[in-house]
């Protein structure tokens, strides 16, 4: 046995490293975004964000990164809402149609967590081939699809943790009203976790609108505002990624404040679905 | 007409449910038909294994980029298992209500940081402290540009995996367990150490494999800070080409040179065999854990 006051010495040290840890974590977060900011503060002006690149924008000309603000909000819209059309019946269909147990169940469940954990050059990768396949160029519907693709698990997981919380009597007292499955899904299930479901959504969102690695190859790059789905679309992340590998400091200030602009909208949409669950939670049934 | 409108959409529902798990065959079989035409011309090992890369020679031994991913990857497990575990137990286990509410939010804002952003990030402020700070104390050169480099910014943005899957592998120990130690006269420590890790110690070897599979394969923020030179790393202040930052950084030549593309698909197919692999092990056992909790 040891003595008393040793192991009140090894408590003592592994709580001072433990909260170091959790100081690491939460300061990196801080530090991230406070670089970011500071860096991006000589080149954040309004006139970036209302135009589009003139010419020899990327030489430190005239000119803004609209192009790519429009085409990564376009991109991610588009991506989302082919994620909400694809998750949202697989989500209801495995909470109401199947029991928790179920082969088809377990291995959806089971297929959604693995294909959260591919990388999203994958996904590149993937839907280039799809787009090659297709026909298609590098285009916004090339990139709206394979970031769709991206977005179903993150969007499907975080849904189905929500409706799987909906209170069993719930469904059943719909039921015994007389509704059909598929009324009780979308007019009791559906309402009850809408605020989970929105925030899911936007979680997947924030995902989409970030990611540089999946768009690479199927969405292009174009100094313009997005034509059609057919034309290739600039997105915001990749903005950041070329201007940074140019050779100039102004340019290079330019990528920062992108990056700030990002930022800013993670941030944003982070904040709005904790206030949508705060709002909506006031109207469920507990 | 109700009858006919539910039976549709539970058809059509079904459908769908098919998609995730179709997805999973889809990708792989599709890396696989496009990674045949390099295939045909070099054995699968004598591409993993070859340490020539010359795509106008016909050359591509995709060595140096494994090792590239695997130093990388390494660097940061190494900074970012024990953080993260730590962070994970206090936060489980010793922190009070409130700050537990208030890092929760900060983990979920570190997750959903973009990779562009990390990379900018590295870019102003790691590389120069590698390059100007930690390599002159070592007594070496360095641009900062290096696997050390890449291994800091990939460390952080796995923080949030490993320590969402360690939390929920802690709350899956009984209280009754924590609460039999405690009673004994052990001390919140002893508890974690002898009670909780023991307990979760399958689930923590998943959520660090978890962890893992993302560095693996992520791709921006590495190819920002890394330096992208293909040759075997021989410390972590040289620079390196992990295999992800390959595929990024050709998407534009690979159609001009013959069996490029091909070769970058196979790549893509290496790192998606790789992920799987760790994946499924993992979700395996999270899987197994769970169904003991019910």
């Amino acid at each position: 046995m040891r003595t008393f006051r040793r192991r009140k010495i090894e408590e003592r040290i592994f709580k001072v490293l433990m909260l170091a840890s959790t100081v690491v974590v939460t300061a990196s977060l801080l530090v991230i975004v406070g670089t970011i900011v500071v860096k991006s503060l000589p080149a954040l002006r309004l006139s970036m964000l209302v135009q589009t690149p003139k010419g020899g924008y990327y030489l430190g000309k005239e000119g803004g990164i609209l192009n790519a603000i429009a085409g990564s909000l376009y991109l991610a819209s588009g991506a989302t809402l082919l994620a909400v059309l694809l998750s949202l019946p697989v989500v209801l269909y495995l909470n109401l149609y199947t029991r928790k147990s179920s082969v088809l169940a377990m291995f959806t469940r089971f297929s959604l967590d693995v294909l959260w954990g591919i990388p999203s050059i994958v996904y590149g990768a993937f839907g280039f081939i799809v787009m090659m396949t297709l026909g298609l160029r590098a285009s916004l519907l090339a990139g709206i699809i394979t970031v769709g693709l991206l977005e179903i698990p993150i969007m499907a997981r975080a849904m189905d943790e929500v409706i799987r919380l909906v209170p069993p009597a719930l469904k059943d007292a719909s039921d015994s009203l007389g509704a059909t499955k598929l009324e009780t899904a979308l007019k009791v299930v559906v309402k009850q976790a809408l605020p989970g479901i929105l925030t899911a959504v936007l979680i997947a969102f924030g995902r989409g609108i970030g990611d540089a690695a999946s768009v690479l190859f199927t969405a292009g790059f174009t100094d313009s505002l997005p034509g059609s789905l057919l034309q290739p679309a600039a997105t915001l992340p990749l903005a950041i990624f070329f201007q940074l590998g140019t050779p100039f400091p102004e340019v290079q200030q330019r990528a920062y404040a992108s990056a700030a602009v990002l930022t800013l909208i993670i941030l944003v949409i982070s904040l709005v679905s904790r206030v949508l669950i705060k709002r909506f939670t006031r109207h469920t049934i507990k | 007409m109700r009858r006919l409108k539910d039976l549709l959409a539970r058809r059509a529902m079904f459908l769908l449910t098919a998609v995730p798990g179709l997805l999973v065959f889809l990708m792989l079989f599709g890396l696989l038909l496009r990674s045949r035409a390099i295939l045909a011309f070099h054995s699968f090992t004598g591409l993993l294994f070859g340490s020539g890369w010359h795509p106008l020679k016909g050359e591509f031994g995709f060595l140096p980029f494994l090792a590239g991913t695997l130093w990388v990857t390494l660097v940061a497990m190494i900074i970012a298992v024990p953080v993260s575990l730590l962070t994970a137990v206090y936060l489980s286990e010793y922190a009070p209500r409130s700050v537990r509410e208030l890092t929760k939010p900060v983990v979920d804002l570190l997750a959903g940081i973009p990779s562009v952003v990390y990379g900018v990030w590295g870019v102003l402020m790691v590389v120069p402290f590698v390059g100007k700070v930690l390599a002159p104390l070592f007594g070496v050169y360095s641009s900062g540009y290096s696997v050390l480099s890449g291994g800091i910014v990939l460390a952080i943005m796995v923080f949030p995996t490993i320590i969402h899957v360690a939390l929920e592998v802690f709350s899956a120990v009984p209280h009754e367990l924590r609460e039999t130690s405690l009673s004994l006269g052990a001390t919140t420590w002893e508890t974690v150490k002898h009670v909780v890790l023991r307990k979760g110690l399958q689930g923590i070897f998943a959520a660090v494999v978890l962890g893992l599979s993302r560095a693996f394969g992520e791709t921006m923020a590495v190819l920002m800070v890394v330096g992208n030179v293909a040759r075997l790393p021989k410390s972590v202040f040289d620079p390196a080409y992990p295999l992800p930052a390959l595929i990024a950084n050709n998407y534009g030549e690979m159609m001009s040179i013959p069996r490029y593309d091909s070769a970058l698909m196979f790549a893509a197919l290496v790192l998606l065999l790789v992920v799987l692999v760790f994946n499924l092990g993992a979700r395996f056992i999270l899987v197994k854990i769970e169904r003991k909790v019910e």
